[in-house]
């Protein structure tokens, strides 16, 4: 860890412009629970309804824009060179990074999206803290997958967006053994675990979802910093 | 210094004086050199994998619906020609956000819009090409798969070849539509920002976040049995405002769950189409004239 590259990270993610993008997406989410609040709309139904969304649509965006946009704008631009060449091992770069992309998917999808829930159904049958849970371990799981495929591919946002678009929710939608490898069903499994209410399934079971977790988080990291560690950087694209 | 002293020295070189190609040539060569950009056309192989397998996903259910139908000699086929971009709309909305960011925002990554201008070429027509080259490669998209819908169906002899001519017609009708509208949302996001991972993921995001907030209140709508707001939340994803049109005023079968009834909500939707148009070439002109000028 390495607390200048990683102020210089939150610096380039927060500045300017597309910072936007970030604030605007949970603030949409919290703006659709408010409104269903207060129209009288937001029963245990909807509310698991708003907060699936939020577990299969928010959290892939975020963990994208997040995860590919810590390292894939400087590495597709060259300046990532001026920190390589600093005498920092490659594996504290990629985890600092790393860490700094995490912080944000929690401040901009995991707690808006614990808030979503408690502003819907305060604690009832524990949905919220659940889904709390699973956007958190989600979040863990997704980001180091889509920084390690920032630090592998220039593509790395469209092979993001088929994955979890493409695979995780048509795929899992039309053939369930596609849910198996999904992030999306692990964390599910997890909201699954910890409430009581019905509404709430996945395809895949507790005892598989945690150490799948676990793998794609060590194993993200792990091959993220070892591409990183071979990295030379090319010309233009 | 007074214009009718000062000369400009002829130290002979030799003059050009045959034909000059104008301006027609020179909007021509941009859409044409806009449209090889979006699919990656005289660019290394990595840029050609995403619009070529994207392209390759969005007309694989078509060909094996023709394939299935002439093998098991059905006499008709599961996917409508006006329903299909509907029903493939994520794999569009990839397309469009991963390569909207190679024409709207690559020149003003690299600061080299200012030569572009140093041509005799201004802003509009220098913007409209690339908004043509954009919605002529998402045309490509939408059309061809119904085209081989429709050549699959005449292979297999599907009877009423007549109706099914009409509502191929309608359905390209549509296609242009979809094109125009999904190139104008992807050009105009896309050219907010100058960095390719941000645009993607902000286009995407528009395409994704409509219509899931769409399909959801649509969902609680219909639960309290408000059909009427159900159907008018249909104006506000871009994917369901062009079925919207297609249904009202193109005579297809309704795609979307809630379709906004009378042909009075079908020239709504067209007017909105034409303002999601407007305002996407609007914000392209201002970026590009801007970035002109430094």
């Amino acid at each position: 860890m390495n607390s200048t590259i990683a102020m210089i990270t939150y610096r380039a993610m927060l500045g300017r412009r597309r910072a936007l993008l970030l604030f605007v997406l949970p603030l949409l989410l919290l703006v659709l629970a408010a409104v269903l609040r207060v129209t009288g709309n937001a029963d245990l139904d909807t509310t698991t309804n708003v907060l699936a969304v939020a577990v299969s649509t928010l959290l892939p965006l975020l963990a994208l824009i997040a995860g590919t946009g810590v390292i894939g704008p400087e590495i597709d631009d060259g300046q990532i060179m001026y920190v390589l060449t600093k005498p920092i091992s490659r594996t504290s770069v990629l985890v600092t990074k790393l860490a700094v992309a995490f912080s944000l998917v929690v401040a901009f999808a995991v707690v808006p999206g614990l808030l979503a829930g408690l502003i819907m159904s305060g604690t009832t049958a524990g949905v919220a803290p659940a889904f709390g849970a699973a956007l958190l371990v989600g979040a863990a799981a997704y980001t180091p997958i889509f920084t390690a495929l920032a630090v592998a591919s220039r593509n790395a946002v469209t092979i993001g967006l088929l994955y979890a678009l493409v695979w995780e929710t048509l795929f899992s939608g039309l053939a369930p053994g596609a849910g198996a490898v999904s992030v999306q069903q692990w964390s599910l499994a997890v909201a699954d675990a910890l409430t009581s209410a019905h509404q709430v399934d996945s395809t895949v079971s507790l005892g598989a979802a945690i150490p799948l977790l676990l793998v794609a988080a060590v194993g993200g990291t792990f091959l993220g910093a070892a591409r990183l560690r071979t990295l030379t950087i090319a010309g233009a694209e | 210094m007074s214009t009718s002293t000062s000369t400009i020295h002829d130290i002979g070189y030799r003059h050009y004086d045959g034909p000059r190609l104008g301006a027609g040539y020179l909007v021509r060569s941009l859409y044409v050199h806009n449209l090889r950009a979006a699919w990656g056309l005289g660019r290394p192989a990595r840029a050609k994998i995403m619009p070529f397998l994207l392209a390759a996903a969005v007309v694989a259910p078509a060909a094996m619906d023709v394939g299935a139908a002439l093998i098991t000699k059905r006499s008709e086929l599961l996917w409508p020609y006006a329903g299909y971009a509907f029903n493939v709309q994520v794999i569009l909305a990839i397309f469009v956000a991963s390569q909207a960011p190679v024409l709207a925002s690559r020149e003003l990554r690299f600061h080299v819009v200012p030569l572009y201008f140093s041509r005799p070429i201004a802003p509009l027509p220098f913007v409209l090409a690339k908004f043509a080259a954009m919605a002529t490669a998402v045309l490509a998209m939408t059309g061809v798969p119904v085209l081989v819908l429709y050549v699959g169906g005449l292979i297999a002899k599907m009877p009423h070849p007549g109706t099914e001519l009409l509502h191929f017609l309608a359905a390209l009708v549509g296609c242009v539509l979809y094109a125009l509208v999904l190139a104008a949302i992807g050009t105009g996001v896309a050219a907010l920002t100058p960095r390719r991972g941000f645009g993607v993921t902000a286009v995407i995001a528009v395409f994704l976040l409509t219509s899931a907030i769409v399909t959801l209140v649509q969902n609680i709508a219909e639960a309290q049995t408000n059909f009427a707001a159900a159907k008018a939340m249909g104006f506000f994803a871009p994917f369901n405002l062009v079925d919207i049109v297609q249904v009202r005023l193109l005579g297809a079968e309704p795609t979307a769950s809630d379709v906004p009834s009378g042909v009075g909500g079908g020239l709504l939707a067209l007017v909105l189409c034409a303002l999601v148009v407007a305002g996407g070439l609007l914000v392209l002109h201002r970026r590009f004239r801007k970035a002109g000028l430094s």
